[in-house]
Formats: C-alpha cells, structure tokens, sequence
C-alpha cells in the first residue's frame, strides 16, 4: 500500500512536468497547426533562467586575504557577492537562496521573448508547409539552441537548489498514520506539483474568462470565421505562442531544484510529453494535462523493482506501450477533438 | 705455404655465411632497432602526430575539455617549451624536451562524442588522414573498449583515458592497448576496508546500477568486495542510462530494509541519483539503528561540483586528486594551474601521464614501431608522476598503483575543494591476478605494427 502511494506521489511531480510542457505543445499546435519540436528547449532554457539568475545574484568582488592560500599557494582571493555587501551577509545570502523562486519573475520576460523571436523569426514561415519540415526545422532550432546553452554554461550539470526552508522531506506516512520514516516526499516536489497545478488553472481560466481568451478559442475552433469577423488572428496566437514559451520556461524553472540543469534536459523531456500530447488527443487541452499526470504515474509504477523483474525493460518502455493501446482503441487520443489532423 | 689452411668447400660457406649473418644482425636483434622495419604511419619528416580522440560533444565534453588541456600541456612539456612539468620528477630520463626521437610533436583531436561508432570513426579518420601514430583519450568504457580495438585491428598503440571498466583490460584487452586509470575491482578492494572502519561489518545494501557495462562491472566488484566484509547485498536494480529523474527507483529503497545506498552510476546519472537520493531524505533516515549512509564507488571533482552540496560525507574512490603532496602531483596542477587558472582533473591527469609514458617508451625503444612501444611499456615500472611507484603490468596492459578513497568535503574552502582524501590504499591491496574471474575471458594477443 506505501509502496503504491510513494509512486503515485512520484509520478505526480514527473506528470506535473510533462503535462505542463504538453499544455504548451497543444497551446501551439492547437492556435498555430505547428509541431514545435524545440518547445523540450523552452523548458531547457526556463531551467538556464534559474541558473543564470542564481549566478547574477552570486556575482562577487575579489578580496586578497595574505592568510590563505589558493592550490598555486598564492595568497587567496576571496569572494564576496555583491548583494551581501549591498544587503548584509544575512539578508544577501537570504536573497542568494532564494533565487530559484526569484527566478520565476526573471524568466516570465525572457521566456516571452524568446517564444516572440522564435515564432516571428523563423517558425511562421512554416506555416503553410507540411508537418514534416515543421519538426525538421524545430528539431534543428532545438539542438542549436542547446548547443548555445552548452557553449554558455558547460556540458557539466549545475546544481542549482532550492531555498532552505524547502530542502528536507514532510513524513507522509507519518501524516496519514502510518509507520513513520517509509513515505517521505520531499518538499519542493509538492511545491512542484502545487506550482504545476495553478499554472495549468491560470492557462485554462485566461482562456476561459477573457475576452483574448474567448477569441483564440474560437480561432482554434474555426480560424477562418474569426478572420473574416475582422479579428487579428494571427496576431493573438503570436501571443499565444509567447505564452506557451512562458509556461515552458517556468515548468523549467521550477524543475531546476529537483534535477541539476543540463543542456541536455529538455531533449529528454520533449519526446515523451509528444507521446503525452498524441495520448492526451491533439489539440486537447485538459487531454494534455490529464494524459500527462497519467503518463508519468505509469512511469513511476513501471520502475518499481518488483515490476522490473517481472518483466524486464518495461519501465523504459512503459509510456510507449500504453500509447499504443490508448491509440488503437481511441485513436482520437483520450480528449481528442474531432477534426484535428484528420483533414 | 697456403695462405688457405682448409679447403673451401660449400659447408664451410655457409657456416661463415650464417656466422657472418647472425653477426651483422646481432646489433639489431638485441636493441630495439629492430622495430624499425615497415610499421603504419611511420613518421618520416621532423614531426610526429598524435591523435587526441576526446569527447568535444556530448554529455562529457567538460572531462572531454579537461583532457584536452592536459594534452596540449603534455605536448608543450616534449617539446621542451613550458615549465616541464611532471618530466622534472618523472623517474624515467630518457625524455629531453625535444620532442620525441628527435621529431617536434604535433597532434590532431577527434570527437568521440562519447558513442562508441563516432569515436571509432574519429580515431580512423585521424589514423588514416591524418597519419597518428598513436589515439589517446576518451571519458567512456564503452569509447574506450571500441577505440582499443579499432587500433588494435589498425597497427597503432591505444593509450586509454578515463576508463574505469574490467572489461578494458579483462577480457577486451588487446596487445596495443593500455590503461593507466584505474578500475572498478580496485575501487571496491580499496573501498571495503575503508567502509568497514566507518560503517561497520554488518550492513544492508542496495545498489542502484547504471545498465551498462561499466555499471555491472562497478556492481560486481563493490558487491563482492563487501560481502567479503559480511555487508549483505539486499537488491541490486538496473537504472536505464537515459534515465534523468531517479525517483521511482530511490523511493523503493526507503521500503528495503537497506541501511546502504550504493550507487553504480557515473556522469549525470550520478549528479541526478545521488541529489534525489538526498531530496528524499536518505542521509537523515535511520535505518537497522544504524545512519542511513550512501556510497558512490567512481568519485570525479567535476561530477561532484554537478552534485553540488549533497556530496558532503559520502565515501568514493578516485585514481588521482590535486589536493596530493608528492612531488609529481605538485608538478603538474602548478603548471596546469599556471595555464589554466584552475588544478587539473583526475581525467587530465590519466591523460597527460598517459602521452608522456607513451612518448617514454618510444624514446626507450628507440622508435615509433608499436611493438617496440609494447615491448618497451610491458613490465615498466616508474615513478614520479603523481601515484606512487607504479607498475604497467605485462599481462594484461593494466597500471598497478596506489588508489585513493576520498569523501565529500563537509566544508570546502573553494570551488575545487570538493573531496578529500581519507586514505592513499597502497598498490600491494588493489593488486589482484591476472586471471582474477572478474577480468576472465579474452586473450592480449600479439602487437600489431599495422604494416
């Protein structure tokens, strides 16, 4: 029973990941009929946002200290960060600690521009060409762009923690009434997860309850009236894509704490939150989301030992498999749309 | 009177004639002249190129960048430019700083982008192309054992960088390949005392290994050495190599009744394990009575600087630290540090070592034919370069040396001050036979000049 409980709690915090990556992929694919193959980089550079800020944060001054020597056995030069000799050490480091939260608000503009540049610069001209060179040139966008962040930071992970106050592990099992020390989760997951939960809300409530929200709804719906009611369009899934870029970034963000950042990390995410996008349905929102906490909950149970060595490989493959069967018996995906690449 | 005493008859021509031969042979046959017959990219000019195949790309491209530099280090300290570095204390004298036999270093670079096919392909490329007499480097076992063979096939020596596997010199050894780094029986025989004395003789633990060669290897050797103490091996789970968040394999554990976490995972599936390990409390859990305690048997300064602060206390192995206080080992990070800004890896070290006892051994044998190389390799003993008196042993290509058990530092004073050494285990302890069961299987072969 622990054990079931411990791997739901595990695939949510995974599920929360993919499904907030598949939210952008399906906000894209839905307003601008692209399948963007470097939205795995988005989430990449959010995960860069935190790194970066927390590196801006710990820029230092050098002093000499003659007491101390560095392995040359040269006098040491010690490094104090600016924001400590601003703020005082406390409230510098305090500042310094929290950058990954900080971080947030630092990559929401950074995130929107790089999504503006990206779908201005280079993806609306595929527009109107098949899906094939639509994920050839995305694909390439997205090694580039990782190749840019590998140049800048190194091929090395870069340990980027959360702030102390959310570094231990809440004793679920202790919580629930069960033996103490046998469930424990650690804090900044939930904290993942509960972030993961109200981005997604905020994405279905602005598309919901605005009026920007409403008229991309209906663009998706039926693009070609929208136009001929004299709205814009085009320029509303611009911002759409924006929008899809920010939520990226901030699932990066966010996730920074849980994995070391790597160049290489959105790749690793990107192609199972497609197969999460196909299962959830093409185009379908809450089918994203839902496909994707489901998804990564199987993906947790599929690891289990246990399971393992009752059928070997299987938790490599896991995702894969329930695609296939999810796909034959509902080919549409679990909330696909009628219609939606089936022209 | 006849100036010819016997008659000349056709069995007394040839006697001189075979006498006369072995005579006018004899020079060659007893020095190492004799490897200079036909060998593969025997250098005519006044140059000669190595080939540096190191991961430029890829998930290593900073260990990859680090041996670089220690190459580059390497080739300034033969061509006598530079402050000499480890030449100064290396035991052996025949190096001059001009270069080797005479001939000015060059050297080409590849990208083995840590894939076995892409490294083979670069080492053939700088083989064929552009005439390397000898390929060097690599951060993979997988690389490592690909590349030996590729040169082995070819006719030129394979001098293996950072790899850690049995299976290098166990049963893929070859004749013209050898490795100065150490490897995964080492780390569990240099390992085991030291976690008796910390931990106790009577310990659970669980292993979490990286589905890979290198992984089984690492599982085997830590895994036999500490049941021999009486530790109990509980579970040992395979973790796919693509695998980034180890969650669901961490979170089992917690249910076992394992008082140990031993984690066979190197790069970033260490950085990625060990920080989730931390995350779900393991180090603060007691288990048995006893402090939950982790382990990681393959430790480098560069992949605990990823792990960041969840390093701290826990034991690992390692072929060479900066922090060491023999004459060789301050030789080399003060003129890599002179260059660099920073001390040197344990994947520079390896690397560098690894082009001066190659350029050694050719100045030793008198050339650049493989087999002489061999010949002159097999069996030598030296010193001064960072790890004790070593021995390349004959049998299997393998350095036997000290081997060092480090633990993360609880408060390092800066950012490459991340471990410290707990123990320097002599050679004499790490030193197994060369049909040890976890190296079985393979043969060395004969030496191939390629020609």
């Amino acid at each position: 029973m622990d054990a079931i409980l411990l791997q739901i709690l595990n695939g949510l915090d995974k599920g929360s990941a993919y499904a907030l990556i598949a939210l952008g992929l399906t906000l894209i694919f839905g307003t601008l009929g692209v399948v963007n193959f470097a939205h795995g980089a988005l989430f990449m550079i959010g995960a860069f946002c935190a790194v970066t800020l927390s590196r801006l944060l710990s820029l230092s001054f050098v002093t000499i200290d003659e007491t101390q020597k560095d392995f040359l056995g040269n006098p040491l030069k010690v490094e104090t960060p600016y924001v400590e000799a601003w703020f005082g050490p406390q409230t510098g480091s305090a500042i310094i600690d929290w950058a990954v939260p900080l971080a947030i608000l630092f990559s929401i503009p950074i995130m929107a521009l790089v999504g503006l540049f990206m779908e201005r610069g280079l993806i609306k001209y595929f527009y109107k060409r098949p899906h094939a060179d639509q994920i050839l040139v995305t694909f390439g966008l997205a090694i580039v762009l990782q190749e840019i962040i590998k140049y800048f930071f190194g091929a090395n992970p870069i340990p980027t923690p959360a702030p102390d106050v959310f570094s231990g592990s809440l004793d679920f099992g202790a919580l629930v009434g069960m033996d103490p020390n046998v469930i424990i989760y650690p804090y900044w997951r939930i904290v993942y997860f509960l972030f993961a939960a109200a981005i997604v809300g905020a994405v279905f409530a602005f598309l919901r309850f605005t009026t920007f929200g409403m008229v991309v709804r209906a663009g998706m719906a039926d693009r070609q009236t929208v136009g001929l009611l004299g709205i814009n369009i085009d320029k509303r899934f611009t911002v759409m894509f924006a929008l899809a870029a920010v939520v990226a970034g901030l699932a990066g963000v966010m996730y920074a704490p849980i994995n070391s950042p790597n160049y290489h990390m959105g790749m690793d995410f990107l192609v199972l939150s497609f197969v999460v996008v196909v299962v959830g349905g093409m185009g379908s929102l809450p089918g994203a989301v839902l496909a994707g906490f489901v998804l990564g909950i199987l993906e947790s149970f599929a690891s289990m030992a246990q399971v393992v060595a009752l059928l070997p490989g299987i938790n490599q493959i896991i995702i894969y498999l329930v695609a296939i069967v999810i796909l034959l018996t509902r080919p549409r995906g679990l909330m696909g749309r009628k219609g939606v690449m089936e022209s | 009177m006849s100036l010819i005493r016997k008659p000349l008859n056709r069995r007394s021509i040839l006697r001189a004639g075979a006498l006369g031969g072995t005579a006018l042979a004899m020079p060659t046959i007893f020095t190492s002249r004799a490897w200079s017959a036909g060998y593969l990219n025997e250098p005519t000019g006044s140059t000669v190129t190595l080939g540096f195949n190191v991961p430029q790309t890829g998930p290593y491209a900073d260990e990859g960048a680090d041996e670089l530099r220690a190459y580059q280090l390497a080739v300034e300290h033969l061509n006598g430019e530079g402050d000499g570095g480890m030449l100064n204390t290396f035991s052996s004298k025949a190096l001059k700083g001009n270069g080797i036999l005479g001939k000015k270093v060059e050297f080409v670079t590849g990208d083995t982008q840590t894939k076995s096919d892409a490294a083979r392909a670069s080492a053939k490329s700088m083989i064929e192309k552009d005439g390397a007499i000898m390929i060097t480097g690599g951060s993979s076992s997988g690389v490592a054992v690909a590349v030996q063979a590729l040169c082995q096939e070819a006719g030129v020596i394979f001098m293996a960088g950072l790899t850690h596997s049995n299976d290098t010199t166990g049963k893929d050894k070859k004749a013209n390949g050898f490795r100065h780094f150490f490897n995964s029986y080492m780390s569990g025989a240099a390992l085991a005392p030291v976690l008796k004395n910390a931990y106790g003789d009577d310990r659970k633990a669980y292993h979490l290994t990286a589905d890979y060669n290198w992984g089984y290897t690492t599982e085997q050797a830590v895994r036999e050495s500490t049941e021999a103490l009486g530790w109990e091996t509980v579970e040992t789970v395979k973790t796919p190599l693509a695998a980034t968040d180890f969650s669901a394999y961490i979170t089992p554990v917690l249910q076992s009744d394992a008082d140990v976490l031993v984690l066979n995972h190197y790069g970033g599936n260490m950085v990625n394990s060990l920080t989730n390990a931390v995350q779900f409390g393991l180090r603060d859990k007691q288990v048995n009575g006893k402090n939950f305690e982790i382990i990681v048997p393959l430790y480098s300064r560069l992949m605990a600087k990823g792990a960041g602060e969840n390093v701290k206390g826990i034991f690992g192995s390692t072929n060479w630290h900066w922090s060491l206080q023999d004459e060789g080992s301050k030789a080399f990070v003060q003129s890599f540090g002179q260059k660099y800004g920073f001390p040197p890896s344990q994947a520079a070290h390896t690397t560098y070592v690894q082009a001066l006892l190659y350029a050694d051994a050719c100045e030793r044998a008198g050339t650049f034919n493989p087999c002489g190389v061999v010949e002159a390799l097999e069996g030598f003993e030296f010193d001064g370069l960072g790890n004790g008196k070593t021995l390349y042993r004959a049998e299997d290509h393998q350095c036997f040396k000290d081997v060092l058990v480090v633990k993360g530092k609880e408060n390092p004073s800066s950012a490459f001050d991340l471990l410290e050494i707990v123990e320097v285990t002599p050679a004499a302890q790490v030193t197994y036979p060369p049909d040890h069961p976890q190296f079985a299987g393979g043969a060395l072969g004969t030496c191939n000049p390629g020609a």
